[in-house]
């Protein structure tokens, strides 16, 4: 099993994330996570899914993504060649004697209070899974109250827009 | 009232083209009407001709333009009926099936058939009512989310709450339905955008912009599989239900002469390549021929063509033709790598993909000659001698099935329509009917449907009423959805019913024969010989407005066939009592190896262990 990103242009319409993910449960294959938000054009939402998935699988995720009719593109972001980010946010326990050593922490992340509490901040942070994985490793010792966290969103490196190139190519069908 | 618009008799049977579905009605731009009454128009402006439906209060203002129309409803007895009614009607004339149902249990009774149809990828629409838009959600009175349940279930499917998109929405549907890899598709209707006023505007274009069906094959593709075809020794053309459903018969017939080389055709495809072709080697699969499994088994170079690798004919896996390199041309990209990896994978429309192979194969034989395939001919000649389909006498001194069935085919002949259920019937009616026509068997393949074959076997005739059309059906599985009877005598859509009545759920019965020592559980079903017959047939048939036949003697077998089929009136049941201890053969065990194919109890042929 490896882990993959795929980035999915979808038509803006109600039901479409639930054909995405209903179809990810039919096919038994495994969401490690999901983000969903809009784009620069008004009619195409945007989907991060990653999943864990051998090669064989993800090249059938793919296709049986393709056939629904509401999804217009899908590319797979490698690592290498795109930008991808979680946001975290988490709620430590912080009193006098500790906030210090929290807060230390959060500027090494470079990390946001966000929220602070007499006996707890909440801390902001964005980045890479293994970054985030990291702070709150390093968060553990002052005690972790409540974590949240969003699915990864991707984005492709250079110039080139997917969106662009999907609206062209529908340009082109029509 | 609705204005007639004069639709234009639909090209049959239609190949699925990718803009087919729309066409302009005579005089329509911008006129006011309900949403109701533009259903009606969209649905006849797509050129359908026959409904099968039933209303009820969410779909009630579709009844009301409906009773003007030119089109045909057919009223059924229960909504499954009409969803598979609508299947044997786009299975039998290659457009698009159409059936209706008001929302809730309406709807929910159409899931069956629209799987079945999702399986075996059959064009169908399915109209539904919907609660009005404003109760959504709320648990309203024969509410139901049909679209999140049928989700899995369809090829698409929409909700329209808004009656100015109800053209847009039916002209997608029958586009979708019928292009690429056909399907059902679902459109629920809000009973509120039914009774709305609005103006009828028929669409100039598609609104599918994440819809595009490859039908053009690469050619570079194309061109190695013909080198393959050309060069390899002991080749097979694996032919699936694809192949009819791109109505591409006479495209295979080409290729299939000018290779040379042995084909097979699945359940799906029966009919496809005409039983009578010297190179048809059989159908392979748990119930195939010896020689259709061998020659898969054994086969240097696979050429799948619109077949799926299933289950059922590839028996375990990952000994299935353990030394074939596969082409696999499909129209669903999907369906190529998902069971076994490709090392040819062809997109494509099949017509097209079989007259590009084929002149590319010409090609090939003209530079490189013909291959040699003597070896391969004479090593399934010999199978196809020693290991026919036959069947042993009964014992119990009742009708062999595969008799009565046998001798149907060969009355009835190849230009009848042959429907069947799901069980020993149906594999004996795959096995013992020679089909010389593409679209002259239907059967429920891929879901395995108990009841498909009366409402289908309706639906084929309702559309095909020229034809002479034989549900061939199991005790079981007649008894899941007879009531259609009434309908077909109502109706005036005289079908023929032959009743293999053995009087068991017969395939699970031989199952437990075999696996389950021969415990039969709730496998009885007591509708045979020296039992309390509850139903009937007979009577049952009568009750219906139809004519009963009994038939329980070998010698009364081809005077019961002919005295049905002179019989036009009314449908015919003909109840054939038959022995329950008749088993199919051959069977490859499900999840065993094709090579342990048995061709009778204990029988293994030595195909696997020769050299």
């Amino acid at each position: 099993m490896s882990r993959h990103t795929l980035s999915v242009l979808v038509e803006n319409k109600p039901g479409v994330l639930t054909r995405v993910a209903a179809l990810f449960a039919r096919r038994a294959f495994n969401i490690h996570s999901l983000a969903v938000g809009p784009t620069e054009h008004p009619d195409i939402s945007r989907i991060t899914v990653v999943v864990d998935v051998d090669t064989n699988p993800l090249e059938q995720v793919t296709k049986q993504l393709n056939k629904l009719v509401n999804v217009l593109k899908i590319v797979e972001l490698t690592p290498q060649a795109s930008v991808q980010r979680e946001l975290l946010l988490v709620k430590v326990k912080a009193d006098d004697a500790s906030r210090t050593a929290v807060l230390q922490v959060v500027e090494l992340f470079r990390a946001h209070v966000v929220d602070v509490a007499p006996d707890a901040v909440t801390i902001e942070a964005t980045g890479g899974e293994d970054k985030l994985t990291a702070l709150l490793t390093a968060l553990q010792p002052y005690g972790i109250r409540e974590i949240v966290q969003s699915g990864a969103v991707a984005i492709g490196r250079g110039s080139r827009s997917m969106t662009d190139r999907a609206l062209e190519r529908i340009a082109r069908s029509a | 009232m609705t204005t007639q618009v004069p639709h234009p008799a639909p090209p049959r049977p239609t190949p699925p083209r990718p803009t087919s579905a729309i066409r302009e009605p005579a005089s329509a731009a911008g006129e006011p009407m309900s949403g109701a009454a533009a259903v009606v128009r969209a649905l006849e402006a797509v050129g359908t001709e026959v409904i099968f439906g039933i209303p009820g209060g969410a779909v009630l203002p579709v009844y009301d333009p409906l009773f003007d129309s030119s089109m045909r409803h057919i009223l059924v007895r229960h909504e499954q009926g009409a969803g598979h009614a609508a299947t044997g009607y786009a299975a039998a004339t290659g457009r698009v099936g159409v059936c209706m149902a008001t929302s809730g249990p309406g709807a929910t009774n159409l899931v069956t058939p629209l799987a079945d149809a999702h399986m075996d990828s059959v064009p169908i629409v399915a109209i539904t009512g919907q609660v009005a838009a404003p109760m959504i959600g709320t648990d309203a009175f024969q509410e139901a989310d049909i679209v999140g349940i049928t989700m899995p279930i369809t090829k698409h499917s929409f909700l329209v709450t808004d009656p100015a998109e109800i053209p847009a929405r039916i002209a997608e549907a029958f586009h979708i339905a019928q292009s690429g890899r056909p399907g059902p598709v679902l459109v629920d209707i809000a009973k509120s955008a039914m009774q709305a006023e609005t103006r009828f505007v028929w669409p100039t274009e598609l609104d599918i912009p994440g819809y595009h069906p490859i039908t053009k094959p690469h050619i570079k593709q194309v061109r190695e599989a013909a080198r393959l075809l050309a060069t390899s020794r002991r080749p097979v053309l694996y032919v699936g239900g694809g192949v009819i459903r791109a109505d591409a018969s006479e495209q295979l017939r080409a290729l299939v002469d000018l290779s040379g080389a042995p084909a097979v055709t699945t359940l799906m495809a029966r009919g496809a390549l005409p039983d009578s072709h010297p190179q048809h080697v059989g159908m392979p699969g748990m119930h195939g021929s010896v020689s259709a499994v061998a020659a898969l088994q054994k086969a240097d170079l696979i050429v799948a063509l619109g077949a799926r690798f299933d289950d059922r004919v590839t028996g375990r896996l990952d000994s299935f033709a353990p030394n074939a390199t596969v082409v696999h041309a499909d129209i669903d990209p999907a369906e190529i790598g998902k069971n076994r990896i490709a090392d040819v994978p062809i997109v494509g429309d099949l017509r097209e993909v079989l007259t590009d192979l084929a002149a590319e194969l010409r090609r090939e034989h003209t530079q490189h000659g013909l291959p040699d395939l003597e070896a391969w001919w004479t090593a399934l000649d010999d199978l196809r001698e020693r290991y026919p389909l036959g069947w042993t006498p009964t014992a119990d001194g009742l009708l062999a099935p595969q008799h009565v069935i046998s001798r149907l085919g060969e009355l009835a002949g190849p230009d009848a329509i042959y429907c069947a259920g799901v069980g020993q019937h149906q594999m004996w009616a795959s096995q013992f009917i020679r089909y010389e026509r593409p679209r002259t068997w239907l059967n429920s393949g891929g879901l395995g449907t108990m009841g498909y074959a009366i409402p289908a076997a309706m639906g084929a005739k309702a559309g095909m009423p020229d034809r002479e059309v034989w549900a061939i059906d199991g005790d079981g599985c007649f008894q899941m959805t007879n009531q259609e009877l009434a309908t077909c005598a109502l109706e005036d859509i005289p079908i023929k019913v032959a009743l293999i009545n053995n009087s068991s759920l017969g395939m699970v019965r031989q199952w437990q024969t075999l696996f389950y020592g021969e415990r039969y559980s709730n496998t009885d079903l007591n509708t045979g010989h020296e039992t309390r017959r509850i139903p009937d047939f007979v009577k049952l048939a009568e009750a219906y407005g139809c004519v009963g036949l009994r038939c329980e003697s070998i010698k009364d077998v081809d005077a019961t066939i002919k005295k049905a089929r002179e019989i036009d009136d009314r449908p015919v049941v003909v109840d054939f009592v038959v022995s329950r201890d008749a088993m199919v053969w051959p069977m490859v065990a499900a999840g065993v190896s094709n090579d342990e194919i048995q061709y009778a109890r204990d029988i293994t042929p030595a195909f696997d262990r020769d050299e």
